[in-house]
């Protein structure tokens, strides 16, 4: 009871807060007491337009993990761009493969690259060993497929994000599925070969030179 | 000093017309579709020569006036100018500087300093006549009266090291962003870090627009030194993440060895980066 009077509290500080650095402090002081109650005020934190408290609030998302995940999957505002991107980092950081399909749409298709970047990036991270067995080498497969849809994105940035991915992707399939790595291997190499951004190649010779350190 | 709005559009624009359309839309009499004719061919970088030559021709538009005296059409063309890299525009832009429309001097500077071009240099630097006192803010009046901001970055990009003197002073103008401005292209031509810091400094302004412009500046000129404090100054991640580019890529086209490998700063700057996305 203690815990639920205080989740009282600490959600009504984040609604009472008259400025930006007080629902800060309010968010912050919310994210900290890790309450699986907080979940959807935290997330409704992520559409106020703050990027101090989203930071605060993805954090606090991420620290409660797995059963932070049905309610940011259920509760995502769809109709802002800015609170689905921080609502696909906290799914990117828990890394609950439950997102998988989340993730895949908003990477290819979603109209904001803040989204599409932030979905690439967790596509790359997820946590395959709480997925059923059976399941992950086709997972793992859709992810390489959509990944080359965003290694074509017209933002340097969802690209930048894709190699981020292929990195990870690659070195979680690495005993698994070695076939796959030498393909993600290749599309780094097209994409070192054909990039316009430097950032975007030098983020692929960084992927690259990771791949060849854990092949060899 | 970072005024375009442009920026920090997340969201990817939609192509609503053709290349043919555009041009004979800017050639046209609509006042309207002109307008959006001009803008539309420098976002869409339409290097057309028959784009070019139209848009240098709006620049002398009589028609499209604003109630107060203002030239909108001649605002989008210069600004567009500046979009597609074609020196011939250069002339007409300087011409521009001397226009009674504030936003079309302020437009034709930016322009100018992304053509690259050193000639503008002794036009830009008259804009700056009479120094902080002669560009003090107007009693309601939302601009000064010369782009300072526009005009000294310009300088600054353009390698302008004969301007240092006349630029310096406005270190101390009263409005912020011409502060940074002058911070950003004092070290864009000096080197000196205590310029970068200046800016490092207004990272941990009360401000989000003010660490937005500070964000723009850094990544503008690459100030290594700032990396840890861009990533984490309280603004969108979108924005921090233009600017480390801007770091990485600036070290890289100075340090790259040439092989393969890359560099622990570098690294350094990529894990930054990776953990905004």
């Amino acid at each position: 009871m203690i815990s639920n009077t205080s989740a009282l509290e600490l959600i009504q500080a984040v609604d009472q807060a008259d400025s930006s650095d007080s629902l800060l402090d309010a968010v912050e002081a919310l994210a900290d007491a890790r309450l699986e109650e907080a979940s959807p005020k935290l997330i409704a934190v992520l559409s106020y337009n703050n990027p101090g408290a989203a930071v605060a609030a993805v954090d606090g998302l991420v620290q409660l993990g797995e059963v932070a995940v049905l309610p940011l999957l259920n509760l995502m505002d769809d109709y802002n761009y800015g609170g689905r991107a921080w609502a696909i980092r906290a799914l990117a950081g828990i890394a609950d493969p439950r997102a998988l399909e989340t993730l895949l749409e908003a990477a290819a298709t979603d109209f904001a690259m803040s989204v599409r970047r932030a979905a690439a990036r967790g596509l790359g991270n997820l946590n395959w060993s709480k997925m059923l067995p059976s399941g992950v080498n086709p997972a793992q497969k859709r992810v390489f497929a959509t990944l080359q849809l965003t290694s074509q994105d017209a933002e340097w940035v969802v690209r930048y994000a894709t190699a981020v991915a292929w990195q990870g992707l690659g070195s979680s399939v690495k005993l698994s599925q070695p076939d796959l790595v030498g393909k993600i291997i290749a599309q780094l190499e097209q994409m070192l070969a054909n990039d316009a951004d430097l950032a975007v190649r030098t983020r692929v010779q960084l992927a690259l030179k990771q791949l060849e350190e854990i092949e060899s | 000093m970072e005024s375009s709005p442009e920026i920090y559009t997340e969201v990817d624009s939609p192509e609503y017309l053709t290349v043919e359309q555009a041009i004979v839309n800017l050639k046209g009499e609509d006042q309207g579709l002109q307008y959006y004719a001009a803008w539309w061919l420098g976002k869409f970088r339409v290097r057309e020569p028959e784009a070019i030559e139209a848009l240098i021709l709006a620049l002398e538009d009589e028609r499209n006036r604003t109630e107060s005296g203002g030239y909108p059409l001649r605002r989008n063309a210069a600004k567009a100018l500046g979009k597609l890299g074609e020196l011939q525009a250069v002339p007409a832009l300087i011409a521009c500087l001397d226009c009674s429309d504030f936003y079309v001097r302020e437009s034709a500077a930016e322009s100018l300093e992304m053509l690259g071009d050193r000639s503008c240099v002794p036009q830009l630097m008259k804009l700056l006549a009479g120094g902080v006192a002669a560009n003090q803010p107007i009693p309601g009046c939302p601009h000064l009266p010369q782009p300072c901001g526009a005009v000294i970055e310009a300088l600054g990009s353009l390698g302008a090291t004969e301007a240092i003197d006349i630029i310096e002073p406005f270190l101390q103008h009263p409005v912020e962003l011409v502060q940074y401005a002058t911070a950003r292209a004092m070290y864009q031509l000096t080197q000196n870090p205590s310029y970068g810091d200046r800016l490092v400094q207004a990272l941990r302004g009360d401000k989000l627009q003010l660490r937005r412009a500070a964000l723009s500046d850094l990544g503008a000129i690459g100030y290594l030194p700032a990396a840890e404090a861009i990533s984490e100054t309280l603004a969108e991640n979108s924005l921090k993440l233009i600017s480390l580019k801007g770091l990485l890529e600036l070290y890289v086209k100075n340090y790259s060895t040439g092989s393969s490998s890359v560099s622990d700063t570098a690294i350094h700057l990529m894990n930054l980066m990776d953990d905004l996305l």
